[in-house]
């Protein structure tokens, strides 16, 4: 009951806060130097949301490349979860998912972090949209090279990793880089169970001072920074290692 | 503790109805003002372009629960004296605004030049020539984004809970916390929502496999 608990009495972004502030603040008292006295923290939750997006990232793409050769498999009964889970995953909103795992995963006996939660949540949502987007690269590769790559008598591991994974990575790069930097956004939402990141440092903030519209218009601005970050890197990560030999 | 019943039921279908309008609201507002920004993005005026590109670079750049939070307390901060309902509203309407706005460009752009170069050799002007050649293509092509961005916008919607606004989310996350069944509340609203999404998703691939049909 310890997670319910802390659900139900909120961590510092309930009502009760909210109309206060609201009443308080007016623009003539616009302080930013609130925001500049807890810079440490802030810089602490722009590290543990980089750490959190990454983490998620990889284990979306993990996912990603497990449903697309359960995808391709020859039986049914491999493909059907897979399409289902993509599905249901695609059609419900990332805050009634984190919410579902936060309960689900005490009552089978898995306790874990809220932080940990939000990592799973991430990949799992990321992941879903990673099958779709890797599928579409992966459908984009004429059979023939299969084929070819068969004749060659290349094994069927080498053929998925050599001939439909790497050229299909390629296709699909800028998609995927644009699924993940929206998956970093989507982090912010793992505040909800306060899971360690920028929001929920910053949620901490505002509840200690009341400087709602300054602390949640700076780290706008550092969520803006990040994703020029996370851009600049994978495209540069992308141009080194997925970009067309002849180009 | 309390089981889930028709009332809890119905007050979950109340935030749904909430939801709903929400989403319509926002889309609608989003449509109007995503089709300027989308020409003013198009524009042969070069500074009209570059603001319209950084509003949409803004908005796609941040999270849309930052973009909640700033346009909801900055809305207080000016001593607008309105309703959180309206907030939220504006809110998920520059959203919606900047997203739209950007899949039209797309599409606009994605026009053969040949379109374009047809309507001036026939001296038609501005207007005429989007409101008669170029948007009725451009929309048609965007169609399946469109759809799929409706989905994405509803699903977004939920995050309108954060704030304390009552839609499907925040009134699963109440019944929950007065029936202590977590688990089942919140597999009730996600099933809801699945329903809600599901099919404009259904439709909107249908609608791209027909339009690449077409290609």
């Amino acid at each position: 009951m310890d997670s319910f608990r802390l659900w139900l009495h909120g961590h510092g972004n309930g009502e009760a806060v909210f109309p206060l502030s609201l009443q308080e603040i007016s623009l003539s008292k616009l302080d930013f130097s609130i925001v500049i006295e807890r810079w440490a923290d802030l810089l602490h939750g722009v590290l543990f949301t980089l750490a959190l997006s990454a983490t998620g990232i990889f284990f979306a793409l993990v996912i990603g490349v497990v449903g697309v050769a359960m995808r391709r498999s020859g039986s049914r009964l491999v493909q059907v979860p897979v399409i289902m889970f993509v599905e249901l995953i695609r059609n419900t909103p990332f805050l009634v998912q984190i919410f579902f795992l936060f309960f689900a995963l005490p009552l089978i006996g898995i306790r874990l972090g809220p932080t940990v939660t939000a990592i799973i949540a991430l990949a799992i949502n990321g992941g879903a949209y990673s099958i779709e987007i890797i599928r579409g690269g992966v459908d984009s590769i004429p059979r023939g090279q299969v084929e070819a790559g068969a004749a060659l008598g290349m094994s069927r591991r080498q053929i998925f990793s050599d001939i439909i994974l790497i050229p299909a990575l390629r296709s699909i790069y800028p998609a995927l880089t644009s699924q993940f930097i929206l998956l970093t956004l989507t982090s912010s939402v793992c505040s909800s169970i306060s899971a360690s990141e920028l929001t929920h440092f910053a949620q901490r903030i505002e509840s200690e001072t009341f400087r709602s519209f300054e602390v949640y218009f700076t780290i706008t601005g550092l969520y803006l920074l990040i994703s020029w970050l996370i851009m600049a890197a994978l495209s540069a990560l992308g141009n080194r290692h997925f970009s067309y030999p002849n180009q | 503790m309390d089981k889930f019943g028709s009332p809890e039921f119905l007050f979950l279908l109340q935030g749904l109805k909430w939801t709903v309008l929400l989403t319509i609201i926002s889309f609608i507002g989003g449509g109007i003002i995503g089709l300027a920004i989308a020409l003013a993005r198009v524009s042969p005026v070069k500074i009209v372009q570059r603001i319209a590109a950084a509003y949409i670079a803004l908005f796609q750049g941040t999270p849309l629960l930052m973009q909640l939070f700033v346009i909801y307390y900055g809305l207080a901060l000016m001593s607008f004296n309105i309703d959180a309902w309206v907030a939220v509203s504006i809110a998920y309407t520059a959203h919606a605004s900047a997203f739209l706005g950007d899949i039209w460009r797309g599409t606009i752009q994605s026009l053969p030049k040949g379109q374009i170069e047809a309507s001036n050799a026939l001296a038609l002007g501005y207007v005429s020539r989007m409101r008669d050649i170029v948007l009725p293509q451009a929309l048609k092509i965007s169609l399946p984004a469109t759809i799929g961005f409706a989905v994405q916008l509803t699903k977004g919607t939920s995050l309108a809970a954060i704030v304390g606004f009552v839609e499907l989310a925040r009134a699963g996350q109440i019944v929950s916390n007065l029936i202590f069944q977590p688990l089942l509340v919140f597999g009730i609203v996600g099933i809801i929502y699945f329903f809600l999404c599901w099919p404009m998703s259904i439709l909107g691939s249908h609608l791209e496999r027909k339009l690449s049909l077409g290609n």
